[in-house]
């Protein structure tokens, strides 16, 4: 009920929004939670477990029980806190967990089992038969007890993620915060101010309590009006930092969009990660329910989300309400709605030396010991002093005292420690380095105290930040006292709830005690108290004083459970955020990308580059068939394939020759200049870990390549070489993969093609097979390879990338005037494989040098990285899986990689393994499946049939082992 | 002879302006990775005079007339604008990197804030001021990222990844403008 004249709210703002299919209105800055209360609906869910009916019990983000799904569709999101959400024009919200509606939900029924679901109910009665669990068990549990369910769709919201920086962080914006803010401004720090409501000002804006004879609010927004003026203050509203890292990191989560209607523009939230000098926590404190019989009835709330539905929305939770409390500060809430002009049908005091008068009947060293009302709170029963009393109430405002927001402070692992004037717990200096507490969160709980307090501990901040804080004149405010004698359960018939949110009971927490899981840890994870999306933050002080009282120890020996970021639920969505789509990762493009894509390529990602599969002709409509015409046309003319994936590593220096022998395995200080001889690299631990070419430009430069897939693994390993392992030789490293386009050229004409686009021509004896050196192309200088991947004479041409697609172009167009053309990543494949070319389908981190047939390479005239391992009599044992090239007996035999191979007549198990095959390809010159693999003893038994058996995919083919080099061992049309 | 035609890493991507932001592409003209070699970079420093320049330290970039260098690495920066003097290639290894990257300047009031939502480094004018450069990562790619005026940076990505760097710049410049 809206209460005219009440509340911070523009009264003339009209918004509508949906719940559950009917339409409200409501005020601009209203919540989900106050507008509900406004038009008197109180049911706002159910609960997890027992589907109880369930109003809203807070006023913040702790709250546990008002969680709703908001939107449709898609972007629909779930478990959305009603007290946290905001209304805007359209807003749709929808209860959860109950069917078929709220107020008749047929899974209440496991409320009327519930003396069977009792804490560790799931460990005792699952236990068998086990593979019931996965199939029936947890099936059914899942559908019976939960939250909202997301949509199941591709998530079509927008989020970001962002980073800052400050010299001081200020954490919650309400008097502690604002005094912090304010004091660390005024003294020139970079200050960000972070809180998590939607306005500025905590409990300022919820209390009746005037700062320098003024209403509070209007404080606030002088300070307010104040900072954002400031040019080295961020004030970030609607940002929760959720959670506290090492070297004064902090994440934090701003909401941005979720109380506007959708903007495909606009984020829906920001994840930041803020990076401060310091911080100060002024998180403030969380009221804390009295568990007394039946106290989680619509209707029953904390005394403090009463007063600041009251006092900031203007919204009374009820016509008769009753406030229950154990401290002073609850009779606030009695005065507070008298003066609004609402009934208070009784105050109860649980002390017996209560001293409060007011306008309403007081009762005390009360305690309210039952309570009715199915979907909504209508008569407690009051024992008092005086005897026993039924009150006729529709609201019930409970205070069970404060409990400081430690939160934040355990993140790194520290324990906070009890305070037994506050019955609390309060953080220590230190639990987070470079972090100071201040205010409630640190026990402070008069306005006046916290305002004093954030002063305090700005100043010793700024102290270390070698800032002088100027003189801050204490606005006036009151210094109540607090007053607190402890109840954390009352006795009496009925369920009395400590984890509204994970439906726990302080019959569980006895039980738990009982069944000696007594430590806090074990209890709470056989009760499930604490484990839901509120963290317990509602529950947690009570849960382990009634286990302290349980177990006959006090409450400091029985500890807390400590609090592990993030502080309230963050979406995955935000966290991954950008990651999505195109953002998941960089997308690498060659100069030729557009013209091969023009050409209809289809491409194939390797590593993050994009590189053209193949191209088909008109007329072609299966990719084998493009492959194997541009493999003829290969074998036959000439072909064009851009290779500028691979890594390209300029190598310079004095030393560059003895570096290159250190991690090359055969030696490349006798290369000529003008020479490029293919190289072996193997890890420190003997295996081989890429392969290459290498041609020394210069007396003391190098240029290298890898394979597409390692080139950062090489440059970093080359980078540790020199660093870490060779420091004292002088050599350079570069990466030159990017400035380079290089394409190579294969086919008995590549030399025609090679001469139809450089100035000069060259021949047998001026570029011989592995010679290089430095070329014009239209007057460009360009590099020319003359090395080949194919089997056939062939180089690889190499320009600035700015040249890259015209060069490209004008190969093309030569190379087809020639009868040639483009080839792609499978002719490619099926080129080297035909030639008994490796790539990292054989090297593939588990094969040496020794495995691949190339031992020879590695040369024992000199050290080189891994030589030492390499030679460990295990990896030279003639009975290791070695290279061998496969060919089935029958001509249409189909092999598969990845197969397996088995001697003829052993039974394909595994013991029986010979080996397995690792690239395949249909050879068009060959007219039969080639393949390569590796065989135990692979090299002596070439001419041997072997049985080829894929257990995948149902495959059996008899198979000839012979020599990996199919196509012109003998190298005659390289050397053409 | 057929002539080559040059094109730039983001050719017909660029320019863009977004919100506050206006993403242009930057050509920085000849670029050379000056690698000194052992106890040649007092030489080195020396042989950078003629351009009125000397090797940067961490994180700095120099200037002066065309001539420009940015810190790039561990013992490494990038000369840009002129050819490398001769003095130096006895001194230093000296790789041609003129087509190596895409760079591409963001202009604007809300420059920072952009780079804010791609870039872990702190950009805040007291740190990061005018000059002040750093080796970091933009998004997933790993970049330099140089301010080059009070509401303007430069990010330098390689060239292979232009499509992505522009993509990444739209991106955060889209939902920064639409707040």
């Amino acid at each position: 009920m809206r209460i005219t004249g009440k509340g911070l709210l523009d009264p003339t703002s009209s918004i509508n929004f949906t719940f559950d299919g009917h339409m409200y209105q409501g005020l601009e800055g209203d919540t989900l939670a106050s507008a509900l209360l406004a038009n008197n609906v109180k049911l706002m869910a159910r609960s997890f477990k027992y589907h109880r009916p369930r109003g809203v019990l807070t006023a913040g983000s702790e709250e546990p029980n008002a969680l709703m799904t908001v939107g449709n569709g898609a972007g629909a999101e779930p478990n959305i806190r009603a007290t946290v959400q905001e209304i805007y024009d359209g807003l749709e919200a929808r209860s959860q967990n109950r069917w078929p509606s709220l107020k008749r939900d047929v899974m209440a029924v496991n409320d009327l089992i519930a003396p069977f679901l009792s804490a560790g109910f799931y460990y005792k009665t699952f236990m068998w038969p086990r593979s019931f669990w996965e199939k029936l068990y947890e099936p059914i549990i899942r559908h019976a007890a939960g939250l909202g369910a997301l949509s199941g769709q591709n998530n079509p919201d927008r989020y970001e993620r962002a980073f800052a920086f400050c010299d001081v962080l200020v954490i919650g914006a309400g008097p502690t915060g604002l005094m912090a803010a304010l004091t660390a401004a005024r003294a020139g720090a970079d200050v960000i101010l972070a809180d998590e409501d939607s306005r500025m000002g905590g409990r300022l804006l919820a209390e009746t309590d005037p700062i320098n004879g003024q209403p509070a609010h209007h404080w606030v927004s002088e300070t307010l009006t104040e900072l954002s003026a400031l040019p080295n203050v961020r004030l970030m509203p609607r940002t929760t930092i959720t959670g506290a890292y090492d070297q004064g990191t902090f994440g934090a989560l701003e909401r941005i969009g979720h109380h506007r209607p959708r903007d495909p523009n606009l984020p829906l939230e920001c994840f930041w990660r803020i990076v401060a000098q310091r911080s100060i926590l002024c998180a403030g404190a969380l009221e804390r329910p009295i568990a007394f019989p039946n106290n989680d009835r619509p209707g029953i709330m904390t005394a403090s989300a009463v007063r600041a539905y009251l006092n900031r929305w203007g919204v009374a939770p009820g016509r008769e309400v009753t406030v229950y409390g154990n401290n002073d500060d609850a009779h606030r809430t009695a005065r507070d709605l008298v003066a609004a002009g609402v009934t208070v049908a009784a105050l109860i005091d649980a002390r017996d030396d209560a001293q409060v008068t007011g306008d309403f009947p007081v009762l005390t060293g009360g305690s309210v010991i039952a309570t009715a009302g199915r979907l909504g709170l209508e008569n407690i029963m009051v024992k008092h002093a005086g005897g026993q009393r039924l009150i006729r109430t529709d609201c019930l405002a409970m205070s069970g005292g404060w409990n400081p927001s430690v939160h934040l402070t355990c993140h790194m692992n520290g324990r906070p420690v009890w305070n037994d004037a506050i019955a609390s717990f309060v953080p220590v200096p230190g639990m987070i380095p470079g972090m100071l507490v201040a205010g409630a969160a640190m026990g402070v709980f008069s306005t006046a105290g916290c305002l004093t307090d954030g002063v305090r501990a700005t100043t010793e901040i700024l102290r270390e930040l070698g800032l002088k804080a100027k003189k801050m004149k204490l606005p006036e405010a009151e210094n109540a006292a607090y007053n607190l004698h402890p109840v954390w359960a009352v006795e009496g018939k009925g369920r009395k709830w400590l984890d509204f949110q994970n439906d726990v009971t302080v019959k569980d927490i006895h039980l738990a005690a009982q069944e000696n899981f007594r430590s806090v840890e074990h209890m709470k994870r056989y009760t499930t108290q604490g484990m839901a999306t509120d963290q317990g933050k509602n529950s947690n002080v009570a849960a382990l004083a009634i286990l302290a009282d349980a177990t006959g120890r006090g409450i400091p020996e029985t500890g807390t459970t400590t609090f592990r970021p993030p502080y309230t639920p963050v979406a995955v969505a935000a966290l991954g955020a950008t990651a999505q789509g195109k953002g998941f990762a960089p997308e690498r493009f060659t100069t030729s990308h557009p013209i091969a894509v023009d050409r209809a390529a289809p491409m194939i990602e390797a590593g993050l580059w994009y590189r053209a599969s193949y191209f088909p002709k008109p007329g072609e409509t299966h990719w084998r068939q493009s492959c194997d015409r541009e493999v003829n046309m290969v074998r036959s003319t000439v072909g064009v394939c851009d290779v500028s994936t691979l890594g390209k590593i300029d190598i310079q220096g004095p030393d560059a020759a003895q570096f290159l022998d250190l991690v090359y395995t055969n030696t490349f200080s006798t290369l000529p200049v003008g020479k490029v001889r293919y190289g072996l690299m193997l890890r420190e631990d003997g295996y081989v870990m890429d392969d290459g070419t290498c041609a020394r430009l210069g007396d003391q430069q190098y240029v290298l390549t890898t394979t597409t897939a390692a080139a950062g693994l090489v440059m970093r390993h080359l980078d540790f070489v020199s660093q870490g392992l060779r420091p004292d030789l002088d050599v350079q490293t570069t990466s030159v993969t990017e400035h380079w386009a290089q394409f190579s050229m294969a086919g008995p004409k590549a030399r025609d093609l090679v001469n139809a686009v450089i100035d000069l021509p060259i021949d047998g004896d001026s570029m011989p097979y592995m010679g290089c050196g430095a070329v014009l192309v239209s007057g460009i200088a360009a590099r020319l390879f003359r090395i080949s991947f194919s089997g056939e004479h062939a180089y690889e041409i190499a320009v600035p990338s700015r040249y890259g697609a015209s060069l490209y172009r004008l190969l093309l167009a030569q190379a087809e005037s020639l009868g040639g053309g483009a080839y792609g990543l499978e002719a490619l494949n099926v080129l080297r494989i035909e030639k008994g070319f490796i790539t990292h389908a054989e090297i593939h981190g588990r094969t040496t040098a020794f495995d691949i047939g190339m031992d020879k390479m590695v040369s024992l005239k000199k050290d080189c990285i891994g030589q030492t391992m390499s030679r460990r009599p295990g990896l030279l044992e003639e009975g290791r899986e070695q290279l061998v090239g496969l060919k089935p007996v029958a001509k249409s035999g189909t092999i598969l990689a990845g197969a397996h191979l088995f001697d003829q007549g052993a039974e394909a198990v595994r013991v029986n393994d010979q080996g397995y095959v690792t690239s395949v390809a249909w050879s068009p010159s060959m007219e039969t499946t080639l393949a390569l693999g590796f065989l135990k003893r692979g090299r002596a038994r070439h001419g041997e049939v072997i049985r080829l058996v894929d257990h995948l995919r149902g495959v059996e083919t008899e198979c000839v082992v012979c020599d990996p080099v199919f196509l012109d061992p003998a190298g005659g049309r390289l050397r053409g | 002879m057929a002539r080559l035609i040059a094109s730039t890493p983001c050719a017909g991507l660029l320019p863009r302006t977004i919100g506050a932001v206006t993403l242009t592409e930057v050509m920085l003209g000849p670029v050379t990775s000056v690698a000194p070699f052992r106890d040649k970079s007092e030489a080195v420093t020396a042989a950078l005079a003629v351009e009125g320049l000397r090797f940067p330290t961490p994180g700095e970039t120099l200037t002066s007339g065309p001539a420009r260098i940015i810190w790039a690495g561990h013992g490494r920066a990038l000369l840009c604008g002129v050819e490398p003097p001769l003095a130096l290639s006895a001194l230093a290894a000296l790789t041609d990197q003129t087509d190596a990257s895409a760079t591409v300047r963001i202009d604007g009031d809300q420059a920072q804030a952009v780079l804010a939502r791609l870039v872990p480094v702190d950009l805040r004018q007291q740190i990061f001021p005018e000059g002040a450069t750093a080796r970091t990562i933009v998004g997933h790619m790993t970049a330099s990222v140089t301010r080059v005026g009070p509401l303007a940076f430069e990010v330098m990505v390689m060239r292979s990844m232009a499509a992505t760097l522009v993509h990444e710049l739209s991106e955060a410049a889209i939902g920064v403008a639409a707040r």
